[in-house]
């Protein structure tokens, strides 16, 4: 095998396990975020405009982690610079 | 497949390149600019009657007031000019996602990076203004000066997840559509798209509210005699 296949797999490989690794934590984290702010509003109505707000803004942090494996999946896949690299050489 | 708009070059000249972001971001300034200017030449004082487009800008402008309001009770319309044209211009170049053909600029990493060094800029600005240099800076040495490294690493990657979140959002966004449209053409791709929208909205809001926290935070930091 040369370097590009190797390359090819091993990227291809590690940009789905990024994927598959990296939701798994930001999924449960929002899962409970978001049960509890539920159960916040439903106990107090009257809050539900602050808890909410903060709601987002604890929900787009947790999200960004996902968003980062996103990006590094996608970079893996479609701008990966050890191919480029590799490409560059021959 | 391109990832972001900065790789279709309109226009170049010598080592000037003028890109897609680069265009599309003007056309957001000049209809945020124009439609400003417009509405803004005739405002109607005191309780005369209103135009329609008065009216709109009001409500845009009343509501980012309560929110910043919310978030930092005492002058909170300082920052208001800041957070709210990094609100509009993020909202704008998000929604205008509608128009076919158009590629926000916001799903480049190029304009979420210079946004987040806005903000990254303003918040030791608003920060030093409120509170004078020596108190600003006093509190990286709290409580200890061991910990200063980490207080800049925090504020550096705070930034950083700015940038990458926005970008990441809206690069997403398109991509999915683009997929999508390879596998299932015709109504899936329309309804991830009007998922999409709503995205950028919550992203835009995410983005001015982050923002005014991180502000908020440096103005107030001193007060509390921390």
């Amino acid at each position: 095998m040369d370097g590009l296949s190797v390359i090819a797999i091993v990227s291809i490989a590690a940009s789905a396990l990024c994927m598959a690794i990296g939701s798994i934590g930001p999924a449960m984290g929002e899962g409970k975020a978001i049960a509890q702010a539920l159960a916040s509003i439903a106990q107090q109505p009257d809050e539900a405009g602050t808890i909410s707000r903060t709601l987002f803004i604890g929900l787009a942090m947790i999200e960004s982690v996902a968003i980062y494996c996103f990006v590094i999946a996608i970079i893996l896949i479609f701008a990966n610079p050890f191919w480029n690299h590799v490409i560059g050489q021959r | 497949m391109h990832i972001t708009p900065d790789h279709t070059i309109l226009w170049q000249w010598g080592f000037l390149h003028i890109n897609a972001t680069m265009v599309y971001t003007w056309i957001v300034m000049v209809l945020l600019t124009l439609t400003s200017w417009l509405v803004t030449r005739s405002l109607a004082p005191g309780s005369a009657p209103r135009s329609r487009w008065q009216n709109a800008l009001e409500v845009i402008v009343e509501t980012m007031r309560k929110q910043i309001h919310e978030i930092c009770p005492q002058n909170g319309d300082a920052y208001l000019p800041f957070v709210g044209t990094l609100f509009l211009l993020i909202a704008v170049s998000n929604f205008l996602d509608i128009v076919p053909g158009w590629h926000a600029p916001t799903g480049s990493l190029s304009t979420t990076a210079a946004l987040a060094i806005c903000v990254g800029v303003a918040v030791p600005y608003f920060g030093i203004r409120e509170q004078g240099i020596a108190t600003y800076f006093r509190h990286y040495l709290r409580p200890t000066p061991i910990l200063a490294p980490f207080h800049l690493m925090s504020e550096t990657s705070r930034n950083l997840a700015l940038a990458i979140r926005l970008f990441g959002n809206m690069m997403s966004g398109s991509m999915i559509a683009a997929i999508l449209l390879a596998i299932a053409p015709l109504f899936f791709p329309a309804l991830m798209q009007a998922l999409g929208l709503l995205t950028g909205m919550i992203q835009a809001y995410i983005f001015a509210i982050l923002a005014m926290v991180y502000i908020a935070a440096a103005v107030q930091r001193g007060q509390e005699g921390g």
